[in-house]
């Protein structure tokens, strides 16, 4: 009987995967609450990513559009692509959108407009370039409670996304343009004296935008620990990180054994020491940039006394940074990388 | 037996994406959600090792800030163990979840060890880090649930 109990349970595995997925399939509200609700809002306000329950964004959107974003994601602007998400998934999502709005989804034509480039060039300089960037590379930052006021629902976002530019249609981006979108910066660009042919052109001019995203590094390339072995013993290493991080402008913020709080009081490895420290400007900047940098904070090096001698080491903000699909980040992240080696290198050589 | 009805369980749960980083929305108030983090991280057999203020740094700086803190947590025997075998991942130990208000609702998060698998084969290394994963979206998903 026990021979049969694996085979058993997989059938009955199976079965309730199966139907895992068909009800999951038929609860958009479900999977947008899962997948989508801790950046969008609950009720779609938005939040670290755009609010979606805008009645001019629903009317202009269409099924294909939201469907390929899904797909796509936003490479290096925090919204990431749903490969795991199934058709049917997808699109009970789309539907859960719809139910914010009492008009359908449009549909539009594939054609590509014919406008004139240049022409939509200078009105993107004069016009859309203050709130979308000079080459259509988006406002910096997200997140509403750290980057931006509270009142402002959105940044630009950047057009020149490779995820944006496949999602989108250029009778979408017209009809968006013609429309603007009330609830955000974004006007009619009736409103600003422009027509039809002007859209045209702007939306020519925005299908010749850079695309070209950067070159993900491999994972191969992005050791997870900065790691030094110090020739100092333990004392004294963490007597020069301290100096090393107050001389580039950190505060250290508490220095404590690695299981403190873990262990009893006493019963702590005393070899093994973490020292945190902090920078509130840098801080300030990189919640700017993203609010979930939590989890590289506190800034912190870690000592462990070895019988080979004392290293000295911190996680590598550029291999965690990959997770987070932010490039603005990656910059930041890239700093903090240097600074830790200069200050590990300058307590320990 | 008991290890086939782990795995049914595993296989049926809603929070068990291929995902990198972890986050949930709780519609609780940052209070109430940190008050439920830490129940969760303890029914699961964690214990809080330390809460790190991160706003308070910075509103004392004259930054403007909402409520933001880093929880760390873990299991003595098994953070020792891996610390000794593997002293380098101390950098990442113990575990954390980052904890914020947004308006009256509160966003949680963590990351995932896909970013370390690729340096590491051992098979009990691997192993902890998908029960780390597992448990940390159980705790996470107990926090989005509570109402």
């Amino acid at each position: 009987m026990l021979i049969h109990i694996p085979v058993i349970l997989g059938a009955v595995v199976a079965t309730l995967v199966a139907q895992t997925a068909l009800a999951e399939a038929a609860n958009g509200a479900l999977l947008y609450q899962r997948n989508c609700a801790v950046c969008h809002g609950i009720k779609g306000d938005g939040g670290v990513g755009i609010p979606l329950n805008l009645k001019d964004f629903l009317a202009v959107a269409s099924d294909n559009y939201l469907r390929a974003t899904l797909r796509e994601g936003r490479p290096g602007r925090v919204m990431p692509a749903f490969p795991g998400l199934s058709s049917g998934q997808v699109s009970a999502i789309i539907g859960h959108l719809r139910s914010w709005s009492d008009t359908e989804g449009p549909t539009y034509p594939a054609e590509t407009l014919n406008g004139q480039p240049e022409r939509g060039k200078t009105l993107f300089a004069s016009h859309c370039a203050a709130c979308h960037g000079d080459k259509g590379q988006g406002g910096v930052g997200t997140g509403v409670t750290f980057s931006r006021p509270r009142d402002a629902p959105v940044e630009a976002p950047a057009l020149d996304n490779p995820g944006f530019q496949a999602s989108v249609s250029d009778a979408m981006l017209k009809a968006t343009l013609l429309r603007g979108r009330e609830g955000t910066p974004m006007p009619s660009i009736g409103t600003l004296g422009l027509d039809e042919r002007d859209a045209d052109d702007l939306v020519t001019y925005l299908r010749q935008l850079n695309t070209a995203t950067k070159p993900e590094e491999t994972a191969a390339g992005l050791e997870p620990v900065i790691q030094f072995e110090s020739s100092y013993d333990l004392e004294q290493t963490l007597e020069n990180l301290k100096q090393a991080v107050v001389g580039r402008n950190f505060r250290v913020i508490r220095e404590q054994y690695f299981e403190q709080g873990l262990a009893a009081a006493g019963e702590e490895n005393p070899r093994r020491i973490m020292l945190y420290f902090c920078n509130f400007a840098f801080l300030d900047e990189a919640l700017a940039i993203d609010p979930r940098v939590g989890l590289f904070l506190p800034c912190r090096i870690t000592l462990v006394e070895t019988e080979q001698g004392v290293q000295v080491m911190s996680i590598n903000p550029k291999n965690l940074s990959q997770l987070f699909n932010n490039q603005a980040l990656d910059k930041a992240c890239q700093q903090m990388h240097d600074l830790y080696e200069e200050i590990m290198e300058e307590a320990t050589l | 037996m008991k290890k086939y009805v782990v795995m049914l369980v595993l296989l049926l749960s809603p929070v068990l994406a291929a995902e990198e980083l972890f986050m949930v929305r709780s519609q609780l108030s940052f209070p109430e959600a940190m008050t439920v983090l830490q129940q969760a991280i303890r029914e699961n057999g964690y214990q809080v090792s330390r809460v790190q203020r991160i706003d308070i740094g910075l509103t004392r700086s004259g930054y403007k800030t909402d409520k933001y803190r880093v929880v760390f947590f873990g299991k003595l025997q098994e953070i020792r163990k891996i610390s000794d075998q593997y002293p380098e991942l101390v950098a990442y130990l113990p575990l954390k979840i980052a904890i914020f208000a947004e308006n009256d609702e509160t966003i949680l998060l963590s990351s995932s060890f896909k970013h370390l698998r690729p340096f590491y084969s051992s098979v009990d290394l691997l192993a902890s880090f998908s029960h780390w994963e597992t448990d940390i979206q159980t705790i996470l998903e107990r926090v989005r649930i509570e109402e």
